[in-house]
């Protein structure tokens, strides 16, 4: 049986590792390529890096990260953040990112999500959606709405129908990512993710939240996401990935042991 | 040094990026000559059969990696490397290289909670002793993304099995052939330690 993986996101700004708590006041902590590298020491599944650039003519430093984290890192990690092309996200792919996440591009153009599959596969084309909590209603139904620009724009979709869109479009795996619990460090959205992934047959990676390992325990079993994404949890050093996953293992969830 | 065969089947960058990490000498080649004369081999691949069985004849790679099997030199596949190396190819219905009996069948998986593409981390069984599998512990998982399984005619080809809603075959070969379904390049230290393994194989399967 395949196992869960727990997957660490970096936030990349100018090349410098950052974090955002409820996507506002980023602050800066570090290096991405050392960080990778600890995490993958530790038995890091997968990572993602997430390009929170603001300018477009600093985004070949990114091209430059993910070149150095393809080099020190033997697991598949993901690019995410500004890709608006099928380009951008073949570069990426050469430069050594196994996947790559599309986001808001792909709300404003569905059509990129099948550009993307048909040019580097489904299973390497990763949609990410921001969801907010709203009131369940005609347009919204499940009560989560899909927002862009950091969760500033709410665009009138509902996230359920979203995703499943999303896998019919060529998408070969799903990030959802919680607004309201992003940087609360109190869990994930249990009930989101578990809607989303009773909706779609592809795997869905659980965002937002996290906090303690019992977190992870809930969105992997409850909230039966395959993957569950950590960042704040881990980059301040108050657990090691290592911890995380010695306490699934723990909890019984299926989880790699050796690496 | 290992030659890379390089005929546009995705991530071969990532083979040359982990065996620079572990201070493996590793070169691209398109060049089918270079091929027969090489002192080891990697057939990787990530893509279709049919189109990657397409590519490799029209360049004349393809005979040049049976050229090179029947040689003697070691030769490592990887995911669609350990596919087209059988008789056939359900992806495409497209007849492979055929250096081992056997087909390439599609995961027809009954149980709907039960994911395609397999992708992940899975546990790698071993079932028959081998150089490159030395170390292997029960429990040891590596990195696989595929919809196709390599499905050897004969068992005395499969050096070990996975479980994904049947059990298939995840490791595979045949003299101084082994073929991996999943990605040594992608499996963190245990996935470098087979290329590590291969480096210094001198192609005999005990």
């Amino acid at each position: 049986m395949l196992s869960k993986r727990v997957i660490a996101c970096l936030d990349v700004k100018d090349g410098r590792l950052a974090k955002s708590i409820k996507f506002v006041n980023t602050k800066e902590i570090g290096d991405p390529v050392e960080k990778a590298r600890q995490y993958y020491q530790d038995g890091l599944d997968e990572l993602v890096l997430y390009d929170i650039t603001a300018s477009s003519d600093k985004r070949d430093i990114m091209i430059e990260v993910v070149e150095k984290v393809a080099s020190q890192i033997f697991i598949p990690f993901s690019v995410g953040g500004g890709i608006r092309s099928v380009q951008d996200a073949t570069k990426l792919r050469m430069a050594g990112a196994e996947k790559i996440n599309v986001n808001s591009a792909a709300v404003k153009d569905p059509e990129l999500i099948t550009r993307c599959s048909h040019a580097i596969g489904a299973q390497s084309t990763v949609l990410s959606m921001d969801v907010l909590r709203v009131r369940a209603g005609r347009a919204i139904p499940s009560g989560y709405e899909i927002v862009i620009n950091g969760g500033r724009t709410r665009m009138g979709i509902d996230a359920v129908q979203w995703a499943v869109r999303g896998e019919a479009l060529g998408a070969g795996e799903l990030v959802v990512n919680s607004i309201d619990a992003d940087g609360t460090l109190e869990g994930y959205e249990i009930k989101l993710t578990r809607m989303v992934a009773d909706s779609v047959g592809i795997p869905v990676i659980a965002s937002g939240g996290a906090g303690k390992p019992e977190h992870l325990y809930e969105v992997l079993s409850e909230g039966r996401a395959d993957a569950a994404l950590v960042a704040s949890m881990v980059h301040y050093g108050e657990y090691t990935v290592g911890e995380i996953k010695a306490y699934l293992n723990t909890r019984d969830v299926k989880i790699r042991m050796r690496y | 040094m290992i030659t890379i065969v390089d005929y546009n089947a995705g991530n071969l960058r990532s083979v040359k990026r982990a065996c620079d990490a572990v201070g493996i000498g590793s070169e691209l080649t398109q060049d089918p000559e270079a091929v027969i004369r090489a002192e080891r081999i990697v057939f990787p691949g990530v893509g279709n059969a049919a189109s990657a069985m397409r590519t490799l004849e029209e360049t004349g790679l393809a005979e040049a990696i049976k050229t090179a099997f029947y040689k003697g030199i070691p030769i490592l596949g990887i995911c669609l490397g350990a596919q087209i190396i059988l008789e056939r190819s359900e992806e495409g219905e497209v007849f492979c290289l055929g250096v081992i009996r056997g087909v390439t069948r599609r995961f027809a998986l009954k149980n709907k909670t039960l994911k395609i593409p397999h992708m992940g981390w899975n546990e790698v069984r071993v079932e028959i002793d081998h150089p490159l599998l030395n170390g292997i512990q029960t429990g040891d998982e590596f990195y696989f993304v595929h919809s196709y399984f390599p499905d050897p005619a004969d068992p005395i080809h499969i050096y070990a099995t996975t479980d994904y809603g049947r059990r298939f075959c995840s490791a595979l070969g045949k003299d101084n052939l082994f073929a991996a379904q999943f990605h040594p390049e992608k499996s963190g230290r245990l996935g470098l330690e087979i290329l590590k393994r291969f480096a210094a194989w001198e192609g005999s399967p005990c």
